[in-house]
């Protein structure tokens, strides 16, 4: 190309053009970068393949392992107020935090998320997930004693359409009955009705004079248009929003109430009146009565903790450890499991690699110094099982494993072992180490023949002729060339055999399961997702650092794999 | 209990089976054309499918497609639910996992009065079924229980016989492995039933802190005995092979094994364990398709319906309606009530789950019974 480009120039001075007359440079630039161009769209659909199922499935496994925005999400408002909270006094917290605890667990039970941040916090603290259920059951009476005591007052409380009036913006009121008729109108014509409904709005200086009556009505007016397709102005207000009102009218001036009209100032200035005189029911009392537990400073501690949208918690709980109000400690003994099983699982993987090298290495060797004909039959011996299914091959494993199984039955009739003596070889660790050495085999093979292949004959007769023995021809020649393969299936094997799953589930019982099956287990019975993500990203940590720590020892280029 | 007075009925079992519900169906409106169930598989998922969906498809013409995902349901509706693409119609769960996806609003609330048909005589639906309505979302469709059956050809029992649940625990008498459910429920009632608690005080004990860690100090006992699973079909093929000798599973499991297989087993009607299973609707459906689900539903579980699907599995129809329907086996002939768990004969000594306790309780319970398994 740059004969050809060149030559037309003709000359020696200024920039060398190409035959368009451009520069070479830019020419050849531009013809590059539409090589690049087509070489990037030719692996566009590969990238955008890998991108979309294995780095984000990793980044959101990530993420996930530290969100912990269901807390915030679902008791917005205790999560604000219970700050001040110090669990250490050994009490429970102030009326205000049970207050804003009420208003939101009627809410997320309404809404059906109070079983599951039960569940999620009863990962950090033993017991919370029952004390939400049963205090989810009943938490919609707290405050039924002031809903009675306004109704003595003035019977128009228990009316919606007092707390519409006194609560909704107008102009959303007007939007509302649109769309109520629009929507008949439609059902009338029997025609399809789409339009999306005005969500609820609370009229301006409401939230200003009743903050906490505001915030709980307008909760409640949503979640009954949005969750029941009820309209708000037909139903009645839950009975923690007279509890909000009771406690924002102790606090108001008569001034701030006339802010909201005069219908609303009388009606508000008799009940402000009257509030003073209510019988008070301590929130405290309520839920010691639901469950005494509530009692126990830990429980809100925990709250507290675990009010932050991200946490370490399930790091943390990954290996044994738990975020307590007062710092990290260690989990309780009979709970802890998990770096045990993190521990277990390098162990057996190792055995595992070392049992494939041992079993391996000879075979390799076989399969590439034998003659064609018969190293040809060994490998379709070495290929059928890895054709075969994963699950066939674990299964047979079962059959010739289990105590009244081919393997005892065989013993038994040699009169190696007696028939009240046979051998516990599956369910156990034992089970496991056979099952996967026999499955990942192939990959110790394959690498390992592949290199071996390569290694000339030669070399072994050069040393041999020159005087060594046979074990030193081996060992001071071709061992150290064969080096490579080793490393090769080593970390394939390794890094298979970490993040194995089937087969542990299968012949392990249960001294022989991985920590994978301790995710899978948590993926699909525990439902503790961030924990399994948490112990994954461990797994995928512990894998990376073995493969850098590999790398800088013998060197990643040191591995074939053929 | 209901129970009782339910299989009462099954002793009487064989009348005649004469309702034509076929050309009582009304038209679907605005239905989908296909329905996505999912089962357990197995031989029970074809009992549904024979008395079900096949002369469902056959009157209507719906296109069935079957998963088999049902010991996932939670997890999976879950994580359908937070991709906001729901595309299973209708799932077949057991009552606590139903009470689950129930609490967490992943399960549709349904009013069966309203949805299911009365019995032939008109009881409402709800009365029909009794205590099987266990929450607000489930469709109770069977009876089933967990219980034992046992090898009856161990040399080393010197020709004794299990007679009660303990000889679980009599290692002595009763040599070789056994087989239980990897999970604590019903492992920590029967434990705690042989280490002298009896049936009423069974939650009151395990409701104290001390009762699950002493209910787990007898499962020590023979936790080295004990090979545990997770799938219905384990027991039964570990009976087969003669890996263990003793073991826990589902009822109609054991018919199979016992009766088409015919092995060397018998079952061991003892503190059996019963449990609901049903449907449920997974909450948020497109209207088409939920109208396709309500139409099958009305169909599925009718008397007759659910009468039928006991002529291939050995489970009780959950209505009291249908007991007196429940006759011989499909293909075998064989008389079902001996088999049923619901069958005066098999109830001496039975337990039924306390689903609120084990609601309330499960995650905790499960934390520490998986820690123990572990260790």
């Amino acid at each position: 190309m740059t004969e050809t480009a060149t030559a037309p120039a003709g000359t020696d001075t200024g920039p060398v053009l190409a035959a368009d007359g451009l520069p070479l440079k830019r020419s050849l630039r531009r013809a590059l970068r539409a090589q690049k161009l087509r070489a990037l769209m030719l692996i566009a659909p590969l990238l955008i393949f890998i991108l979309v199922t294995f780095i984000a499935p990793i980044a959101d496994m990530l993420f996930r392992s530290v969100e912990n925005q269901i807390v915030a999400e679902t008791l917005p408002r205790t999560a604000r107020a219970i700050q001040d909270y110090d669990p250490d006094s050994g009490t429970m917290p102030s009326e205000a935090v049970l207050a804003a605890f009420t208003y939101d667990l009627t809410a997320a039970s309404e809404r059906k998320l109070h079983t599951r941040l039960g569940t999620r916090l009863n990962y950090e603290y033993t017991g919370v997930s029952s004390l939400f259920r049963k205090a989810g059951r009943r938490v919609d009476d707290f405050g039924e004693t002031y809903r009675d005591q306004f109704a003595a007052v003035d019977p128009a409380w228990e009316e919606p359409a007092t707390w519409i009036a006194l609560m909704a913006d107008p102009d959303w009121v007007a939007e509302y009955r649109a769309w109520t008729a629009a929507g008949e109108a439609a059902k009338a014509a029997r025609r399809e009705f789409t339009q999306a409904q005005p969500l609820f709005r609370l009229r301006d200086e409401v939230a200003d004079v009743l903050p906490e009556t505001a915030s709980a009505y307008a909760e409640f007016a949503r979640i009954a248009q949005v969750e029941d397709g009820d309209d708000p102005a037909a139903e009645d207000p839950w009975a923690p929003v007279y509890l909000a009102l009771y406690r924002d009218l102790l606090h108001v001036g008569p001034g701030a109430i006339a802010q909201l009209g005069p219908e609303a100032e009388a009606m508000l200035d008799a009940a402000h009146d009257a509030v003073e005189g209510f019988e008070t029911v301590n929130l405290a009392d309520l839920y010691l009565e639901a469950d005494k537990d509530w009692g126990d400073p830990g429980v809100w501690g925990t709250i507290k903790t675990f009010s932050s949208a991200y946490t370490p918690g399930y790091f943390l709980n990954a290996v044994d450890l738990q975020l307590t109000p007062d710092g990290v400690a260690a989990q309780p003994e009979d709970r802890q499991i998990y770096i045990m099983l993190f521990e277990r699982t390098l162990f057996m993987s190792l055995m595992i690699m070392g049992s494939c090298v041992l079993l391996g290495y000879p075979i390799a060797y076989l399969l590439s110094n034998l003659p064609l004909r018969t190293s040809n039959l060994l490998m379709i011996l070495v290929l059928l099982p890895f054709w075969t299914s994963l699950l066939v091959r674990t299964s047979a494993w079962k059959v010739l494993l289990q105590q009244q199984g081919v393997i005892n039955d065989i013993l038994v009739w040699l009169g190696i072992v007696s028939n009240s003596g046979r051998l516990i070889l599956i369910n156990n660790q034992t089970g496991t180490i056979i099952a996967m050495t026999h499955i990942l085999l192939p990959f110790m093979i394959l690498p390992l023949y592949s290199v071996m292949k390569t290694i000339p004959p030669s070399y072994v007769r050069a040393a041999k002729s020159l005087g060594a023995t046979n074990w030193t021809a081996f060992w001071r020649v071709y061992f150290p060339q064969s080096v490579p393969g080793i490393g090769a299936g080593c970390i394939l094997v390794f890094i298979l055999a970490i993040g194995y799953y089937i087969t542990p589930e299968l012949v392990g019982g249960t001294s022989g399961t991985f920590i994978s099956n301790r995710i899978a287990y948590h993926i699909s019975s525990s439902l503790n997702w961030g924990l399994a993500a948490a112990l994954g990203s461990i797994l995928l940590a512990v894998v990376l650092i073995l493969y850098w720590a590999y790398d800088k020892l013998v060197g990643i280029d040191n591995v074939s794999l053929g | 209990m209901t129970i009782r007075h339910l299989l009462s009925a099954t002793a009487l079992a064989a009348l005649p089976a004469g309702f034509a519900l076929a050309e009582d169906l009304p038209p679907c409106e605005g239905c989908a054309d296909g329905l996505t169930v999912v089962s357990w598989g197995g031989a029970y998922q074809t009992s549904q499918q024979k008395a079900y969906s096949e002369p469902y498809a056959e009157m209507t013409g719906t296109g069935f497609t079957w998963d088999e995902s049902s010991n996932e349901a939670v997890a999976k509706l879950r994580a359908m639910n937070e991709a906001g693409n729901i595309t299973w119609d209708l799932v077949d769960v057991e009552g606590p996992d139903s009470q689950r996806l129930c609490d967490e609003g992943l399960a549709m609330e349904v009013d069966l009065d309203e949805m299911l048909a009365a019995a032939p005589d008109g009881t409402p639906a709800t009365k029909d079924f009794g205590d099987s309505v266990i929450n607000d979302c489930f469709v109770p469709q069977i009876v089933f229980s967990t219980t034992f059956g046992y090898r009856t050809d161990v040399a080393a029992w010197n020709g004794k016989e299990p007679e009660n649940l303990c000889a679980l625990f009599d290692t002595e008498t009763f040599p070789g492995k056994r087989s239980l459910e990897k999970r604590p429920k019903k492992n920590l009632e029967w434990a705690l039933l042989c280490d002298g608690v009896e049936k009423d005080d069974l939650y009151d004990v395990l409701d104290t802190p001390e009762g699950v860690d002493r209910a787990l100090a007898k499962l020590d006992t023979i936790k080295d005995d004990v090979i545990w699973w997770s799938a219905g079909a384990e027991t039964p093929q570990r009976l087969a092979d003669g890996e263990v000798v003793i073991g826990s599973t589902y009822n109609g499991r054991l018919f199979s094994l016992i009766v088409e297989q015919k092995q060397p087993v018998k079952m061991l009607w003892d503190w059996q364990v019963f449990d609901y299973d049903g449907w449920i609707i997974p909450a948020d459906l497109p209207e088409d398709r939920l109208n396709r689900v309500m139409h099958f539903l009305h169909f599925a579980t009718d008397t007759q319906r659910l009468a039928d699907q006991a002529k291939y599995i050995s489970y009780g129809p959950s209505r009291a309606s249908s007991q007196p329907l429940v006759s011989t086996h499909a293909e075998l002939g064989i008389e079902m009530a001996p088999f049923m768990p619901t069958n005066p004969a098999n109830q001496k000594n039975y337990l039924v789950n306390n689903i609120e306790w084990w609601a309330d309780n499960q995650d905790d319970v499960e934390a520490k019974f998986q820690a123990w398994l572990a260790r």
